[in-house]
């Protein structure tokens, strides 16, 4: 009866002698191991109370939320919220806000740390490319709220890059203002920021070639770009599918800490995204349930996002993806 | 021996090193910019450009700011939260690591898919505020430290490095006899030092860098971390309190606060720069070790 209660069940069937001493030298194999299930403990409270906790309370974007009943106790209403934006005009421009930022960000993002790498990899001298991967990297530690404030400054009517502008035009470009330049700031900031510091893993990728490799083929006539081809793209494929699916995975989560900084009243119909949208009717407005929604919706999109790119990938690549 | 090239593949490579020359140009040239422009007259700035006669010269923004309660108060408390953050996050993902780095620890694929399931979804913004506020932590510190605390990569990345430790630590264990605690906080923690360094490092850039926890957690304008104030300055167009006298004229205020901005730039972001190159080989160990897996 003892044993029986020290595997955890304490109503099961005497009968079933063999699955009981199973689930015995199991409960007794993590007594054992004890310490380090102590040592697991903090991660995995956290992880239940702030991530999994939240994940059950998103189910307040199927109900009408009262403050004064908690979310446990307020009425179901279904899918009313999710019609309610899926319907609300905003719906078409606040999406595609958040598909075209992204996607383009992505088309234009995804390749420059690569070429970056592969360039840096010709470069013989080991001291000149340390020092040149030190200021590439640099802009990856200046803080978002530093580097949205340099591109107020740059990007004014009166900034410097304005007055390289009046040089061949009479009218200042109102890049903060007007909408239809908002997604090149974000983007090509973004690229200013990241690329440097996300050609690492290519560069440490390329380090790792044999460089007889290329010396066999340059004696048989292969020129630098072949050699590239043929050697050095080979080597970084795998790490491009990778970072290539969570990065598409993650296309509809695209942050809200940036978008939100450059967003002037006058670019707001370029620059709201659901992020922000979410963070306006929610926290701003006080509408939880209808808000939540939102961000749920967003969450499941990005869930077939990531296992539709996965799928591509994995055909494209030779069954290799990222699971 | 050495690869022969056709001068073809000599004028790519020289091509080459212009294009990275002038990749640290852009980067270069808007830091440049800003520091040049934290020392100088605003004013002869915007009319004549950049000017190396000392008298168009002033450290006013640097005074300002350096004068200013709002950004030392700022200041420290971004010290103490990025501290905290990372002594809290290295002493999670440390024990975490350790123990999914054993294969006596039953559950272990598990644990994990449960961990790696929080990378690709999550409850959301809303779900994760009320929570927060339920649990009494608005409007003090540990809302920036706790909720945060439990990162995925953190976890791989030292499960990652005691894989690479295990056959040390197992000869250790054998020769002491001694008690898995004595291992843990004798051997363990001090073997551990170069993955604990780096995952502090990154947990302490992340969290001094940050602002959107602290916006939606505080209200407290004591409690702000720089980055807060920063933002006051930099986007919302508003020096901190005390920082421009009320009864300036308009065109004397403007100057004041364009010199605060650059400054204040400057002030902010020069912990990390003149850290940054002594770090940097243990940021890239963090992104080696990580995507190694």
């Amino acid at each position: 009866m003892e044993s029986s209660a020290k595997s955890g069940r304490p109503g099961a069937h005497p009968v079933h002698t063999e699955k009981q001493s199973v689930s015995r030298t199991r409960w007794e194999h993590i007594r054992k191991n004890s310490f380090l299930y102590i040592l697991l403990a903090p991660a995995l409270f956290l992880t239940l109370l702030f991530k999994y906790v939240p994940m059950y309370g998103a189910v307040i974007a199927f109900k009408d939320f009262s403050p004064i009943r908690g979310i446990m106790h307020s009425d179901w209403v279904g899918l009313k919220h999710f019609e309610k934006f899926l319907t609300s005009p905003n719906f078409e421009v606040i999406f595609m806000n958040t598909l075209k930022l992204s996607a383009f960000g992505l088309i234009c993002g995804f390749p420059i740390p690569i070429l970056l790498a592969l360039m840096l990899n010709q470069v013989r001298r080991k001291g000149i490319k340390k020092n040149i991967q030190l200021f590439l990297y640099a802009p990856n530690f200046v803080s978002v709220i530093v580097i949205a404030g340099m591109l107020f400054i740059f990007l004014s009517p009166t900034g410097p890059i304005n007055q390289i502008v009046s040089w061949i035009s009479s009218q200042p470009l109102m890049f903060m203002t007007d909408p239809e330049y908002f997604r090149w700031v974000y983007i090509l900031s973004d690229i200013w920021a990241t690329a440097g510091w996300a050609s690492i893993i290519y560069v440490a990728a390329l380090a790792n070639v044999d460089p007889e490799l290329h010396n066999a083929a340059s004696l048989d006539g292969a020129s630098l770009l072949r050699r590239i081809w043929h050697i050095d793209l080979p080597t970084i494929k795998p790490i491009m599918a990778i970072v290539f699916i969570l990065a598409a995975g993650g296309i509809m989560s695209i942050g809200f800490e940036k978008a939100y900084l450059l967003q002037t009243s006058m670019n707001l119909p370029a620059s709201e995204i659901i992020a922000t949208y979410v963070y306006k009717i929610g926290l701003q407005s006080g509408d939880y349930a209808y808000s939540a929604a939102v961000g749920l919706f967003n969450s499941l999109i990005n869930v077939i996002l990531l296992l539709g790119v996965n799928f591509i990938v994995k055909k494209l690549n030779d069954n290799e993806g990222l699971y | 021996m050495v690869v022969k090239n056709s001068p073809f593949d000599r004028l790519l490579l020289i091509l080459n090193g212009l294009f990275l020359g002038l990749g640290v140009l852009i980067v270069v040239i808007p830091f440049g910019y800003i520091i040049a422009a934290s020392f100088m007259d605003p004013t002869v700035l915007l009319n004549r450009g950049f000017s190396f006669q000392p008298a168009d010269w002033s450290l006013e923004g640097y005074r300002k700011i350096l004068g200013n309660e709002a950004m030392i108060r700022g200041f420290f408390n971004s010290v103490l939260y990025a501290t905290g953050f990372a002594v809290v996050t290295v002493l999670v993902s440390i024990c975490a690591g350790y123990a999914m780095a054993e294969d006596s620890l039953v559950g272990r694929k598990w644990f994990m898919t449960l961990f790696v399931i929080t990378l690709f979804f999550g409850g959301g913004l809303i779900p994760t505020y009320l929570l927060v506020r339920q649990l009494d932590l608005l409007n003090t510190p540990w809302a920036l430290i706790i909720p945060g605390a439990v990162n995925v990569w953190n976890i791989i990345l030292a499960r990652t490095f005691f894989k690479g430790i295990s056959k040390e630590l197992k000869e250790a264990a054998n020769v002491d006899g001694a008690s898995e605690w004595t291992i843990f906080t004798r051997i363990v923690i001090p073997l551990s030092k170069p993955i604990m360094f780096v995952l502090a490092l990154y947990a302490f850039v992340g969290q001094w860098n940050s602002y959107f926890d602290a916006m939606i957690y505080l209200d407290d304008p004591n409690l702000f971390p720089l980055q807060l104030v920063l933002r006051s300055i930099l986007i919302q167009n508003q020096a901190a309190p005390g920082m421009i006298g009320d009864q300036q004229a308009m065109a004397e205020l403007k100057r004041l606060s364009e010199m605060i901005k650059y400054s204040s730039i400057v002030i902010s972001s020069l912990p990390l720069i003149v850290m940054y190159p002594f770090f940097q080989k243990y940021f890239e160990k963090g992104v080696m070790v990580g995507s190694l897996k």
